[in-house]
């Protein structure tokens, strides 16, 4: 049954030849590979949309970044991107695969947006340290489900957090269409605006660039510090390689698994909240086009290192931001985003296989198979 | 008359190292060839290229005269050769007779494998059902299945690679039994060991390799143990350290330990003294790794279950344990002594417990207690920053017994401390556990290898079907009677009252 | 209109995309291979599906395109976790996200169309049965399909040598490969399977269930089909009864709204997803259970050495 099909791959003109031992040139050159590689797909993206491909490129990749106050905007989307990558990073380093960091998010936004809106006129910025407590809360709960499911009943975390991304925009879309509506809002599903006291500041005059950037920076950091240097970011690599070994150590892998849950659910329920309280001011249905999920490409093409992330959430950010550019000056549909998105995490896992394997070029022509 | 098989100059390299170097040998019909050499010295791989599995890089193979290039596995069945395999190939959830048909060429109906099954089961004296799922099956019956499968296939060349590893003593003469009568037949028996008596008991002819090169062919029967050995790694086989310390009092009572993954384990209970090294032997499977966990901390049980200097520990977690001087070295380096992706320095840490302080890591102590075992155990790396899946299995198994001696335990837990490790690394490692044993320590050690027990133990005990044979002194036990109660069969064992199974002495 | 007929008929109709989906996740997990992947092959094959449909008015041909986008979406899994042996969860993600990306894209242009009318479902003959006709042999045909898809995915997995070598390659990947069977080239062919079920499955939904384009309009489905693998512990007969479980729970909503119970629309429309939840929590409480019988090497890599 196995052996014509085997014949084919025997006939493809490039070998993987196994490597003695990582490259690791590799591990810290394939990100740039595959976005150099995504760049040029959408390259030839472009020219089949009937578009100039320079053109194209230059509103995509160049003209976000020809003001300071584009710089901002890229600011304000890799805020959250960072904010929810640091955890999922930190996650995925110690094996748990928590897909729905985009439910987190949301029920951050929801829970963080709630107290916001307790905010009266004249309250001052303190008011916001609840908001954010309270993001950071919503979110860890959310996850907190997950992993109570995994510790007492061993059920996927993939399956059961992606489930709860459903129902987490159900629960928004339920809360803006009724408790949490706005009376003066005209019917529409949204709430009230935020007053400033529950607003996070601008940083930057001149653009929308909020205070969250700072919280997302430090959570970089305390993410790097936190798997860099502490003995509990140890346990969780090994636990997240080894298993067995961790269980030698002494490690509890249900400490470890409930802290990654908690840390990446509070962690990206932050980044739900700094986005209602930072550009939007206020809760909508769509408060997340898709952050939890861009996140984490951002975490695998940031190497799963929390500093990494960073670099890794600016092309990221830069993707939306062309894609919106793209869609005003060029017409281009939105969803093209999305489409980069995807091709970028493709690239990266091909460009991954290099760490492991060189490619050799057997040559075209008749071989026995 | 025509060599059934013959090689010529075949070489083949992987990535780093030079597996198999210009190796010649040929096999004759009806002769049992033995393949010797030391873990890494090319072995599996010679076989896998007769078997097809491998392609060479250089080089011919000839089967009974004709040149062939044996393109898989398949195409070597077809030529008559069969593989019985090490670690077996065998399907757990299918059963016996559809882990047979999976060898064979398609077209036969299962229930026609089974009838020929029984056929060729019952002429050379192995006994197997068809209908059981192989994950009921014990390790001997497993083995069973892999010969059968292969004698299937109505081999003309058969090859064994380590057969006897996990066998009894007992077990082990049947299967002797069953390829003389092959051999008489005509067919030819390639089997790879480095069990030395065994070999000089089987064999009659053995070719040695050492580093992918053959470096002799000779008649085993006229050759000594200790020849073999000197032709094996090239020098003499060095020799260990002798008992001088009197044990002195108890510091490990284990007491009534039962339950456990699996068949689980029934009522073990022991003791170990100060300065002393306790052996168990058994067949691996017979509950070793349940008792290993139990003693490290791994697993919970109840506090008084284990007692260590007389403080009830049953309860605690490895890290607790080890704070009172229990140290562990378990069966699988890669992935659970040591992390493989990781640095030694981070495998230093990984029972390192004043590697970290408050919270952090300490990362200088941590690259110095690397370079220090490093050095004290020469072990080949090159540098506390190599990853640990780089190094060879003797070298990381002696960074990894250092890394527990060196922080010098009162009661050390070994599981096969030189499973697939070199002779030189080998030596090393029961030379410092001895050492260790010298200074004060408690030992045990679990081990397949019953010379090894032998020469390190005070003490020994046997583990079958999770029960604990009672001690017995190292000096006071021959070989023989040890296989015996590796079968359970020690007084009171877990085999009495079957007797019918008594005859089969499988474990 | 019976209500219970009608109740079981539309049962059927929501059962069968999780149906299909769930019985070619099945064969390629079987192969020891996890393509999370699903939902985004599905968006894509509805696509697919629906557009095919509008331009040719064929809707066999229709099915066919999905069938068709389906595998080549399978095709592009298997070139990265098998050809390149990439992470089989991220390499799935990765695919569910591009799908859902490509499909929202590509598919612009399809919002807000209808399809050609269509008549003729059903048995002929049996359909005309009072309370059973109407409950039983009034689905499209696909619907049947799916049923026949399911029993001959029994009969191929444990009847057949074919099928005896597939749950060897998911069970030791190794061993099967010592034997001498390509693993590779299984798992491929089982992919391409998996593909061309979550195609039927996506087509179905965008031309048949609700005939519509809308950008994410599979809305979990695929998410939930690995799960209802997962709890059928890889038995056809047990993807088949969750299935129908399923859609039952999915049907449940709309007849809850139907009968006026005063619970808010997005509320309602949760039970699915919990009771996906809920059901994985109950099924994998004895992880000794699932081991015994899940493909052993389910998610693993297998690079071998040649």
């Amino acid at each position: 049954m196995g052996g014509k099909v085997g014949r084919v791959s025997a006939l493809l003109p490039l070998v993987l030849v196994p490597r003695a031992q990582p490259s690791r040139l590799a591990a810290w050159g394939s990100p740039l590979l595959a976005i150099a590689l995504t760049l040029a797909a959408g390259f030839v993206l472009f020219a089949a949309l009937g578009q100039d491909p320079w053109h194209a490129l230059n509103v995509f990749l160049v003209q976000p970044l020809a003001t300071v106050r584009g710089w901002g905007e890229i600011g304000i989307k890799m805020t959250p991107l960072v904010l929810a990558a640091v955890g999922l990073a930190i996650c995925f380093r110690a094996n748990v695969w928590n897909i729905g960091a985009e439910g987190q998010l949301i029920v951050g936004a929801i829970t963080g947006g709630a107290v916001a809106l307790m905010a009266g006129p004249g309250d001052s910025r303190v008011f916001l340290v609840g908001v954010i407590v309270a993001a950071a809360a919503g979110g860890a709960a959310w996850a907190a489900i997950v992993a109570l499911l995994r510790d007492r009943f061993n059920a996927s975390e993939i399956l059961v957090s992606l489930m709860l991304v459903y129902v987490a925009q159900l629960l928004l879309a339920y809360m803006v269409n009724g408790p949490l509506k706005d009376p003066l809002g005209f019917g529409f599903p949204q709430s009230k605006l935020f007053e400033s006291g529950a607003r996070l500041p601008i940083i930057l005059p001149g653009t929308r660039l909020h205070l969250g950037a700072v919280l997302a920076g430090l959570a970089a950091v305390g993410g790097w510090v936190l798997l860099a240097r502490m003995f509990l970011g140890f346990q969780l690599k090994v636990a997240g390689v080894a298993p067995l070994a961790a269980r030698y150590g002494g490690y509890s892998s249900r400490r470890l698994l409930w802290f990654a849950l908690l840390l990446s659910g509070a962690l990206a329920g932050v980044a739900g909240g700094v986005e209602a309280a930072g550009p939007v001011g206020q809760l909508t249905p769509s408060i997340s086009p898709g952050y939890g999920f861009a996140a984490i490409i951002v975490a695998f093409v940031g190497r799963l290192h929390p500093l990494g992330v960073i670099p890794a959430a600016f092309v990221m950010a830069l993707f939306y931001i062309g894609g919106e550019l793209a869609q005003s000056r060029l017409g281009l549909p939105a969803a093209l985003t999305g489409v980069y998105q995807g091709l970028l995490l493709f690239f990266l896992l091909a460009c991954d296989t290099l760490i492991l394997y060189r490619v050799q070029w057997r040559g075209l022509g008749v071989r026995e198979a | 008359m025509i060599p059934r098989l013959r090689l010529e100059h075949v070489t083949k390299r992987y990535p780093g190292v030079i597996a198999n170097d210009d190796v010649s040998l040929e096999v004759l019909p009806g002769e049992i060839l033995a393949v010797l050499g030391e873990n890494g010295a090319g072995k599996s791989t010679l076989m896998k290229v007769i078997y097809g599995a491998v392609r060479p890089d250089a080089g011919e193979l000839a089967v009974d005269g004709q040149a062939v290039r044996i393109d898989n596995p398949a195409h070597a069945r077809r030529l008559g050769i069969a593989m019985v395999f090490q670690h077996f190939a065998l399907f757990d959830t299918l059963t016996v007779a559809e882990n047979v048909a999976l060898a064979l060429p398609r077209g036969e109906r299962i229930a026609a494998v089974a009838a020929r099954l029984r056929a060729v089961a019952g002429r050379y004296g192995l006994e197997v059902e068809p209908g059981r799922h192989v994950h009921e099956l014990s390790m001997g019956e497993r083995q069973r299945v892999e010969i059968l499968r292969a004698l299937l296939t109505e081999p003309r060349l058969l090859i064994l690679d380590e057969p006897t590893s996990v066998l009894t003593p007992q077990a082990v003469e049947i299967l002797f039994g069953t390829l003389r009568r092959l051999a008489a037949e005509g067919v030819s028996v390639v089997f790879i060991s480095h069990k030395l008596d065994e070999i000089r008991r089987l064999a009659t002819r053995c070719v040695v390799m050492r580093a992918g090169r053959v470096v002799a062919s000779v008649d085993p029967r006229a050759e000594t143990e200790a020849g073999l050995a000197r032709l094996m790694i090239g020098a003499d086989p060095p020799a260990i350290a002798r008992h001088l310390t009197p044990p002195g009092e108890v510091v490990l009572e284990v007491d009534a330990l039962a339950g456990g993954e699996g068949a689980g384990l029934h009522g073990v209970s022991f003791t170990v003294r100060r300065a002393q090294i306790l052996g168990i032997a058994g067949i691996s499977g017979n509950g070793q790794a349940q008792l290993m966990a139990a003693l490290s901390g791994e697993v919970p049980t109840r506090p008084h279950t284990v007692r260590l200097f007389g403080e009830p520990v049953g309860a605690l977690g490895p890290a607790a344990r080890r704070a009172r001087g229990l140290r562990y070295i378990p069966e699988e380096r890669l992935g659970h002594g040591a992390v493989p992706e990781m640095s030694l320095t981070a495998n230093a840490l990984l029972t390192g417990d004043g590697l970290h302080r408050a919270g952090f890591v300490r990362h200088d102590a941590a690259v110095g207690y690397a370079q220090s075992v490093i050095g004290r155990y020469a072990v080949k790396a090159r540098g506390a920053q190599s990853l640990a899946a780089s190094l060879s299995g003797g070298n990381l198994q002696k960074f990894i017994v250092g890394r527990e001696i060196d922080s010098a335990p009162r009661v050390l837990l070994v599981n096969q401390p030189t499973w697939g490790v070199d002779v030189g690394a080998a030596t090393a490692i029961r030379n410092a556990l001895v050492a260790l044993r010298e200074a004060g320590c408690a030992i045990v050690v679990v081990s397949e290898e019953l010379d090894e027990l032998f020469e390190l133990s005070d003490e020994l005990r046997v583990m079958a079907r999770g029960q604990l044979s009672p001690a017995v002194g190292a000096h006071d036990i021959t070989v023989d009677e040890l296989g015996r109660w590796m079968a359970g069969l020690w007084p009171g064992g877990p085999a009495l009252g079957r007797p019918e199974r008594a005859a089969e002495l499988d474990a | 209109m019976d209500a219970t007929a009608s109740l079981i008929a539309t049962t059927m109709g929501a059962g069968t995309p999780l149906l299909l989906a769930a019985t070619g996740i099945l064969v390629s997990e079987r192969s020891g291979v996890v393509n999370l992947g699903i939902e985004g092959m599905m968006l894509m094959a509805a696509l697919a599906g629906f557009a095919v449909t509008h331009a040719t008015g064929q809707y066999w041909l229709g099915f066919g395109a999905g069938a068709l986008a389906g595998m080549a979406m399978a095709l592009l899994f298997a070139a990265f976790a098998i050809g390149l042996a990439t992470n089989q969860y991220a390499t799935g993600l990765a695919l569910a996200l591009f799908g859902a990306g490509l499909s929202a894209f590509l598919g612009q242009s399809f919002q807000g169309l209808s399809l050609p009318a269509r008549s003729g479902d059903g048995i002929p003959g049996l359909r005309e049965l009072p309370f059973v006709g109407e409950a039983f042999f009034s689905q499209h045909g696909v619907v049947y399909l799916s049923l026949a898809l399911v029993a001959a995915v029994a009969w191929f997995l444990f009847r057949t040598r074919a099928g005896l070598v597939l749950r060897a390659v998911g069970e030791s990947p190794a061993s099967a490969h010592a034997l001498g069977y390509s693993v590779r080239g299984i798992r491929v062919v089982a992919l391409l399977f998996g593909g061309a079920c979550a195609g039927l499955a996506g087509a179905f939904l965008s031309t048949v269930y609700t005939p519509l384009w809308a950008e994410g309009m599979v809305a979990g489905r695929g998410w939930i089909a690995l799960a209802l693998v997962t709890f059928a512990t890889w038995r056809p007969a047990r993807v088949l009864l969750g299935a129908y479980l399923f859609g039952g729970v999915t049907m449940l909503q709309f007849h809850l709204q139907g009968l006026g119970v005063a619970v808010p629309t997005q509320l309602i429309a949760m039970t699915p997803y919990l009771a996906t939840i809920a059901v994985l929590a109950l099924i994998s409480r004895n992880p000794r259970w699932i081991r015994l019988n899940m493909p052993a090497s389910l998610g693993k890599p297998f690079a071998p050495r040649s």
